[in-house]
């Protein structure tokens, strides 16, 4: 019973930080770019809880904040990218040779990745390929935010047990 | 920074192919792209105001003159501005196909389609 509470405490704050992405936008200069504060909680419960506790999370997340905060369109978009920014880092996880920072790289990466191959499928060309580069270089710097703020957390962490 | 000290190999090695990977795409962007001169687009407040060619140089202003555009030498530039924060016309000239200008207090959009594909301006479903 007690993982119930955890997951139910998990699913708030990951819930309040999408809340606060939308109030305070990172913007910084390039559209479509924002820090993912959310997917910090959901690496914590990958190496708290476990993979299929953090895709569980993920999911009911992105659902809620889409519907709270955003549109049905946008749930899609988030979907794509969290189930594959997930995917990515439980494999990379599973694999052991990779720190919570790489991980988290490849989550950040991949997330974006997921994204514009919807975005490739809703318009229906490759045209917007021409934003690939920038997505990269923006998953791998929020990525690395986010794994260094999640290493921090998991080391002053370490005494919970779920 | 400790940070870095503390990464291991995988993820260095990570972080290279990612960027390997993003420098493959804007190297192929950069020499894929119709180097031809193709047309601006100039849409106010979402609606299309005109489409003018980049190969002759001109001065066109737009929206009843809150802006001036210039095109020269293929490449298109904002000129004049009746905003505060002028941020469109320090923004570098723009000749690719799918680059913007755009000027938010106006509502003003430059967006430059290459030539070949000017005329195939709709999503099909």
């Amino acid at each position: 019973m007690k993982k119930v509470a955890y997951f139910g405490v998990f699913t708030a704050l990951a819930l309040i930080f999408s809340y606060v992405e939308a109030l305070i936008p990172f913007h910084i200069g390039i559209p479509g770019i924002k820090l993912g504060l959310a997917n910090l909680i959901v690496v914590i419960a990958l190496y708290k809880m476990g993979a299929k506790e953090a895709f569980c999370l993920s999911v009911v997340r992105i659902v809620l904040s889409g519907f709270l905060f955003a549109n049905l369109f946008s749930i899609i978009y988030s979907l794509a990218g969290g189930v594959l920014s997930l995917a990515v880092m439980v494999l990379l996880k599973k694999c052991g040779t990779f720190s919570v920072y790489g991980v988290s790289m490849a989550g950040g990466v991949f997330h974006n990745i997921g994204q514009i191959m919807v975005a490739m499928a809703v318009v229906e060309s490759f045209s917007v390929a021409y934003y690939i580069p920038v997505l990269l270089v923006a998953g791998i710097l929020t990525g690395l935010v986010i794994g260094i703020v999640a290493g921090e957390m998991l080391k002053r962490l370490i005494g919970l047990e779920l | 920074m400790n940070i870095f000290k503390k990464m291991k190999k995988n993820d260095w090695i990570l972080l290279g192919i990612v960027l390997c990977v993003a420098v493959v795409f804007y190297v192929v962007r950069i020499f894929s792209a119709d180097k031809s001169p193709g047309y601006v687009k100039v849409s106010i407040d979402g609606r299309t105001a005109g489409t003018y060619d980049l190969s002759e140089d001109q001065e066109i202003e737009i929206n009843g003159g809150t802006n001036r555009m210039e095109i020269k030498d293929g490449k298109v530039k904002m000129i004049e501005a009746s905003c505060p924060d002028q941020l469109c016309m320090h923004q570098k000239a723009i000749s690719l196909d799918k680059e913007s200008i755009i000027c938010l207090p106006n509502k003003v959009v430059l967006q430059i389609e290459s030539r070949d594909k000017a005329e195939l301006d709709a999503v099909v479903k």
